[in-house]
């Protein structure tokens, strides 16, 4: 199988399996006080003191979740409430309208059941968002934002935000910002100190570390009310059991990320435009989405839209190639509706039908893209005959 | 040959509705040798979120359901919206049919213009042979090259009526495997159950997918408004009032809400509707009695009759037996006499006509002629 639909997961990395292994047959919860419970505390404190190195945070600032999802919803949930419960006054949210569902829907639930009101953030048509348009929207009130969010990079097309400029704006009105960064690690330089963000999501799998762990890091002034009420682990902010196995593994997998990160996204970045420039000479009509500059996208997305193509169709005609990708539209109930994030740059609903996203990742190889070229051209014209339904 | 399968292996699409009968019959289709993908059809615009009392179609667990089976039958699966479509060509045309006093049946519209058109097309375009269905008939592939379409095996569960609107293209990439085996509900079920497809105990499915809840007149209710207007008998003689013509299907006893009795103290059943005036005409069960009818759109399955009258069986709805009948076609317009009279004939119904097992053709009934009575001799046009 060639598979090239990295951003939705990659492959585990070695390190990341030993690791987990390596715990998994070991019994001790970490909040336990006899000796099993502090080797796995041991383990859990050295996994969040090797992330938070790896991402430029200190250990305390990392909590632990059950992957980038929850992350999100406690960022802007539970800041939002926290935020709002220190002056009622505060009930904005001002958000990208490209953010991942985790963030987008956690943000309309707000304004749908918590009285949230929701300033979507402009953004150009590479689906960018510009520090002016942020002090804009904070501008008009600062009084009653809650919080802001922005995405580091996009997970669909692969825009990365001016995440520093936008969190400096951010702070000079005193609101917190969090950024989902799911996408950015292990491919960009992602410091959290050096950001200026309030909290960021990150996640395991998406890096090569298992699936089902996350994190917020997540300022120390910052104390966001928990969705997860219990025990009063990770600063009380998220309660459960911590996952000793999947926090090795997930720091282990960081480790490995952004140690090999710079190498990595300049061989990735190479491969990628390899990719692209593979589609255009089959597909001369196919429009690159995103950022044509590659300082301004992740080095492993490539972005497509087919115009007269539905999405599901290339889909669908790939996969029967043995070649995954992704339409990188949300799904409900399976049925493909036009991307939010398309849409949000001003793309039209037809052209935004007939997208395909391409993800690179560790174990991608140049027979991958060699056999994307191969079958790509008669794909898209016979996606083209079946037309859009 | 028992359908369109020739020995050489195909690129198959089997529409998998998340029931058990589609999910066998793409099994089948994949242990044949095919090289099967499996879709769903997303036909409902609101996909109900969770599982209600009543079966209905479309639900985002159909669409698991099929996925689960598709994934255990090891075939690559997606789900394809085609609700736009379904609206367009099969709901709105269900509600106008009923608004204008006949009595559709979407089940076949569905196969003529959903399944076996842009279901079918799409899926020519994109490279596959034929669509497979869960439908229990046979498709028969002549010495000559040509199509017929055949009851099931098992005439108890044959579904051949609904398929009736088949041309010979579409029958040339239909693909049936229910249809060639006698089998009984218990023994598709234990089949599925075997091959570890956990929908073998899901419930039947309702005739009309889209009104999930089976209260047809509620939804044509909400959908098209209540409209009072009087019901009356044979001589015109008011005896109550409805709350709109739509409501009723020729044949209909029950729900007539008549105050009084009628003078024979026999039953009475609705023998007419007419929208322009919104009148229901009720009446004793012999004024039902139907000798002849005419139906418009006729397609055939195959070869087209030979001209001139000849005789056939014909069935009249999905559950309905076989009746004899004479028939021909003039000016496109189909004339079917029954040898023996027939009831609740209902003008928008198909008849299928059927040359012993084989399918000849269907058509809409338009008009139909009751029998010569005392009271009422002369042919009534309904709808």
């Amino acid at each position: 199988m060639v598979y090239l639909d990295h951003a939705a997961t990659t492959p585990m990395l070695p390190e990341a399996v030993q690791a987990m292994t390596a715990q998994l047959t070991v019994t001790g919860n970490a909040s336990s006080l006899h000796a099993a419970g502090r080797r796995a505390r041991r383990t859990v404190e050295e996994a969040r003191e090797s992330l938070a190195s790896s991402l430029g945070a200190r250990p305390s600032e990392v909590v632990f979740t059950a992957g980038g999802t929850e992350a999100d919803n406690l960022a802007v949930k539970g800041l939002y409430w926290s935020r709002r419960a220190s002056d009622p006054a505060r009930t904005r949210i001002l958000a990208s309208p490209v953010e991942h569902h985790a963030v987008l829907d956690a943000v309309e639930w707000l304004a749908e059941h918590e009285g949230a009101t929701v300033d979507w953030l402009p953004v150009d048509a590479l689906g960018r968002v510009h520090a002016e348009a942020l002090r804009e929207a904070l501008a008009r009130n600062p009084a009653d934002v809650a919080l802001a969010t922005v995405m580091w990079a996009n997970n669909e097309i692969g825009t990365v935000q001016p995440i520093r400029e936008l969190a400096e704006v951010a702070r000079e009105f005193e609101v917190p910002l969090h950024a989902d960064a799911v996408q950015a690690v292990g491919q960009l330089d992602v410091d959290f100190a050096a950001s200026g963000l309030a909290a960021m999501t990150v996640s395991g799998h998406k890096i090569g570390g298992p699936y089902g762990i996350g994190a917020l890091l997540l300022g120390r002034e910052h104390a966001p009310v928990p969705v997860l009420h219990g025990g009063g682990q990770e600063r009380h902010v998220r309660s459960g059991t911590l996952d000793t196995p999947a926090i090795a593994a997930f720091a282990a997998a960081g480790r490995y990320a952004v140690a090999h990160r710079a190498e990595f996204a300049r061989e990735i970045g190479a491969l990628r435009d390899d990719l692209i420039k593979a589609v255009r000479a089959a597909a001369p009509d196919a429009l690159l989405g995103g950022d044509p500059d590659p300082a301004g996208r992740l080095p492993a997305n490539a972005h497509f839209t087919f115009p007269g193509c539905e999405g599901d169709s290339l889909l669908l005609l790939l996969d029967a190639q043995g070649i995954a990708c992704s339409t990188g539209s949300a799904c409900t109930a399976g049925v493909a509706q036009p991307s939010h994030v398309l849409l949000a740059t001003g793309m039209s609903q037809d052209l935004a039908r007939g997208t395909l996203r391409f993800s690179l990742g560790h174990t991608s190889t140049a027979e991958d893209v060699a056999a994307l070229a191969e079958v790509i051209g008669p794909v898209v014209e016979r996606a083209r005959g079946a037309g859009l339904s | 040959m028992t359908d369109a399968a020739a020995p050489r292996r195909l690129r198959v699409l089997a529409a998998m509705s998340g029931g058990v009968d589609s999910a066998v019959a793409a099994a089948r289709a994949a242990e044949a040798g095919h090289d099967v993908t499996g879709v769903h059809l997303a036909l409902s615009e609101n996909p109900k979120s969770f599982r209600t009392g009543a079966r209905g179609c479309c639900t985002i667990e159909d669409s698991h359901d099929a996925r689960r089976a598709a994934d255990v039958i090891g075939i690559p699966f997606y789900v394809w919206d085609l609700a736009e479509r379904f609206r367009e060509d099969v709901v709105e045309d269900f509600v106008a049919e009923y608004e204008a006093g006949r009595t559709p049946n979407p089940c076949l519209r569905c196969n003529e213009k959903i399944k076996f058109a842009a279901l079918l097309d799409k899926a020519l375009a994109l490279g596959f042979d034929a669509v497979c269905t869960g439908h229990y008939a046979q498709v028969i592939l002549r010495e000559d090259g040509s199509r017929e379409l055949h009851r099931a095996a098992d005439m108890a569960k044959d579904q051949s009526y609904v398929l009736g609107v088949l041309d010979d293209r579409q029958l040339a990439h239909a693909l049936f495997p229910l249809g060639d085996t006698p089998t009984t509900k218990s023994e598709i079920r234990e089949e599925a159950a075997r091959r570890g497809l956990f929908v073998a105990k899901k419930p039947d499915s309702h005739d009309i997918c889209f009104i999930a809840d089976g209260d047809t007149q509620g939804f044509l209710a909400k959908r098209l408004g209540a409209a009072e207007g009087p019901i009356v008998d044979e001589s015109g003689e008011v005896l109550g009032t409805h709350d709109g013509a739509y409501g009723f299907t020729i044949g209909q006893r029950k729900g007539l809400r008549i105050g009084t009795p009628a003078a024979d103290g026999k039953p009475r059943y609705v023998l007419d509707i007419s929208p322009v005036d919104n009148t229901v005409t009720v009446g004793p069960a012999a004024s039902l009695d139907v000798t002849a009818l005419t139906a418009i759109r006729p397609r055939w399955c195959g070869r087209p009759p030979e001209s001139g009258p000849a005789g056939y069986t014909a069935q009249l709805r999905a559950h309905g037996g076989e009746t004899e009948v004479s028939a021909e076609v003039v000016d496109d317009t189909l004339r079917v006499t029954f040898t023996e009279p027939v009831r609740g004939v209902a003008p928008g119904q198909a008849v299928v006509l059927y040359d012993g097992t084989r399918v000849v053709g269907s058509a809409t009934i338009a008009t139909t002629t009751r029998r010569p009575a005392p009271a009422a001799a002369a042919p009534q046009q309904a709808g």
